[in-house]
């Protein structure tokens, strides 16, 4: 029976195939255009008869970008403010998701819905609220000002997300650990944690991308110290009224999406599974 | 226009904070605490997440539903001016302003496109690649994957440069000439569009593809052999499985696809021609920012928060009407 079927859909398969790999190349073309276009020489850049290839590579966007704009710097503000808040939201949400799913206690249910509705609050309309608060905290032009909000934001996810990643654990586990004689404090770090770990890496990869990708708060927060910038916001630098410097704009993109796509290579088995776990919960 | 305790009655905040404060000194109930720990263990570990949530998410919108009940525009930041209360005057004075149901509407109509697409697409290749062999499905996840990792300002920047009416290659490759994407309001909002659903289709297709391979192959292949068709088989036997995974990814895309920012901001440079590419968070940052108008903005963004709430209260039902347990 099983070989008529294998046959019957043969034909079939083949073109879902051939479908699959066209869809592939439409959908990794922009990020071809995106680093083509960042080596090409301007000369082949401004020319109205855009060709897929290039026969002279050159670095000079890149160049350019690293030169004029401070480039190396924006960049090491966006990695410590994506950074810090990777680390302080995966620590944190790792303590609250562990406190709602192993503890029984009054206004859990409560907590859990209000950590359901806090991730549907739209942070961009609380930019100006947060104004206010950073400006009265001296906040402004801080990196600061972008790694607090952000950890708040990513906090609720992270923690609806870990809830079942920590949930999987068996409570025998924990029983066993007790009756070896391990503290509550140890079974956490050198038991729950380890085992928790392949769902805080999917939950941080979240985290790290809204704080990576942060374009509004950026702009709001970092008014006058462009020492402070962070990527997207000296991306917009190469946008010019009369006309954009396209080359460096690419170069610029090219910088900034390059380790985000390295850090999904790095992750992405466990955040394939890691949501396969989150949402068979 | 409106007496003081009718408008207190409508900020969210306070039953918030009422809350924080009447829990704490609260004992939890002994009968399920397993080992000799303190009551007050759970909430020690909640700590460090409840003050920044409460510090940074929950405190600011109370602030926010508070600032759209005041004047508070340059005058009063730079404190020339003292701060009043202004009752629903901010909100009179957007629900008459006609640009502000144009907007909304806009934007609902555009979230609602972005999210339908998001999903066609996304499903229609998570079910594509459950049948082909490893290398076309390698190739599909990795571009997939790409696209995910882009950040919301570069995926702006380069589908604008692959429209660009003289640099792009894209209107070479169609013949169109000179056209101009954005100049346009219909134009400027599919290119929008575009980029969108390139981003965020990827969480979809890779979210419901974990979930197809998690349905038993027997069943799907029962219904094979009883003769149904992919799209019966997709609509009678996975969708229905997948239920779970569907309200979770279109209540996600909901979220994300209503407060879409940095792609409109960047596409079309602050909203479009004349505002013809506004959307409510766009809308929001222009008043407050550009024309310092900052009680006005806050008045949107609890419009924002109120439609995202709404959202919410759906979701919420979904899960529970699904049995699941919080």
């Amino acid at each position: 029976m099983s070989p008529t079927l294998f046959r019957v859909r043969r034909p079939g398969r083949l073109a879902a195939e051939a479908v699959t790999l066209l869809v592939a190349a439409a959908v990794a073309f922009p990020l071809y255009w995106m680093v083509l276009s960042a080596l090409k020489p301007a000369g082949e850049i401004q020319s109205t008869e855009p060709r897929p290839w290039t026969l002279s590579p050159s670095l000079d966007s890149f160049r350019r970008v690293f030169d004029q704009q401070e480039f190396g710097r924006y960049f090491l503000n966006s990695l410590i403010v994506a950074g810090t808040v990777v680390l302080a939201s995966a620590l944190i949400a790792f303590l609250a998701a562990t406190a709602v799913t192993r503890f029984r206690f009054r206004f859990r249910t409560t907590l859990l819905v209000m950590f359901l509705v806090a991730q549907m609050v739209p942070v961009e309309a609380l930019t100006i609220p947060l104004f206010f608060l950073m400006r009265d905290f001296g906040q402004l032009n801080t990196l600061g000002s972008l790694i607090l909000p952000h950890l708040a934001f990513s906090l609720p996810f992270a923690i609806w997300m870990l809830r079942g990643f920590v949930k999987a654990v068996p409570e025998a586990l924990e029983e066993q650990a007790q009756i070896d004689g391990a503290s509550r404090t140890r079974f956490l770090w050198q038991i729950l944690f380890p085992l928790v770990f392949p769902g805080l890496v999917a939950t941080s990869v979240f985290s790290f991308i809204s704080t990576w990708n942060d374009f509004l708060f950026a702009k709001s927060f970092l008014i006058s110290d462009t020492s402070q910038s962070t990527l997207p916001m000296a991306l917009l630098v190469f946008f010019k009224p009369d006309e954009n410097d396209w080359g460096g704009i690419m170069a610029g993109s090219t910088v900034m999406t390059l380790p985000v796509l390295v850090f999904f290579v790095l992750v992405q088995r466990r955040l394939v599974s890691g949501l396969g776990g989150a949402v068979k919960d | 226009m409106t007496t003081p305790d009718t408008t207190s009655a409508t900020l969210p905040a306070p039953r918030g904070r009422t809350r924080t404060t009447g829990r704490t000194p609260t004992p939890a109930p002994t009968r399920t605490v397993r080992r000799r720990t303190s009551a007050w263990t759970p909430w020690l570990y909640l700590l460090p997440a409840l003050a920044v949530i409460g510090g940074l998410l929950v405190y600011p919108v109370y602030q926010l539903g508070l600032i759209s009940f005041l004047e508070y525009t340059q005058a009063q930041v730079s404190g020339g001016e003292p701060t009043y209360f202004k009752g629903f005057g901010n909100y009179t004075a957007l629900f008459t302003d006609p640009q502000f149901w144009q907007v909304l509407l806009a934007t609902v109509l555009f979230a609602a496109a972005c999210v339908v697409t998001t999903l066609a697409v996304g499903c229609a290749l998570a079910v594509l690649l459950t049948r082909v062999r490893a290398l076309p499905r390698l190739a599909l996840m990795v571009a997939a994957l790409g696209a995910w990792a882009t950040p919301a300002v570069t995926g702006s920047t380069v589908w604008v440069f692959l429209f660009d009416p003289d640099f792009g290659p894209v209107n070479r490759l169609l013949g169109l000439g000179d056209f101009s994407w954005t100049y346009g309001r219909y134009s400027a909002f599919a290119l929008v569009l575009l980029e969108v659903v390139w981003c965020s289709f990827p969480f979809v297709m890779v979210t419901v593809y974990a979930g197809i391979k998690a349905i038993p192959s027997e069943v799907l292949e029962a219904a094979a052999l009883d003769g149904a068709s992919q799209w019966r088989i997709w609509r009678s036997v996975m969708a229905p499985m997948l239920r779970p995974i569907l309200v979770v990814v279109t209540i996600q895309s909901i979220i994300w696809d209503f407060k879409l920012f940095t792609q409109i901001y960047v596409m079309t440079n602050g909203g479009g021609i004349a505002g013809q590419n506004l959307v409510l968070n766009v809308y929001a940052y222009q008043k407050a920012f550009a024309s310092s108008q900052y009680s006005l903005g806050s008045a949107i963004g609890v419009v924002m928060l109120l439609i995202l709430l709404a959202v919410t209260l759906v979701y919420l039902r979904l899960l529970r009407r699904q049995g699941e347990e919080l």
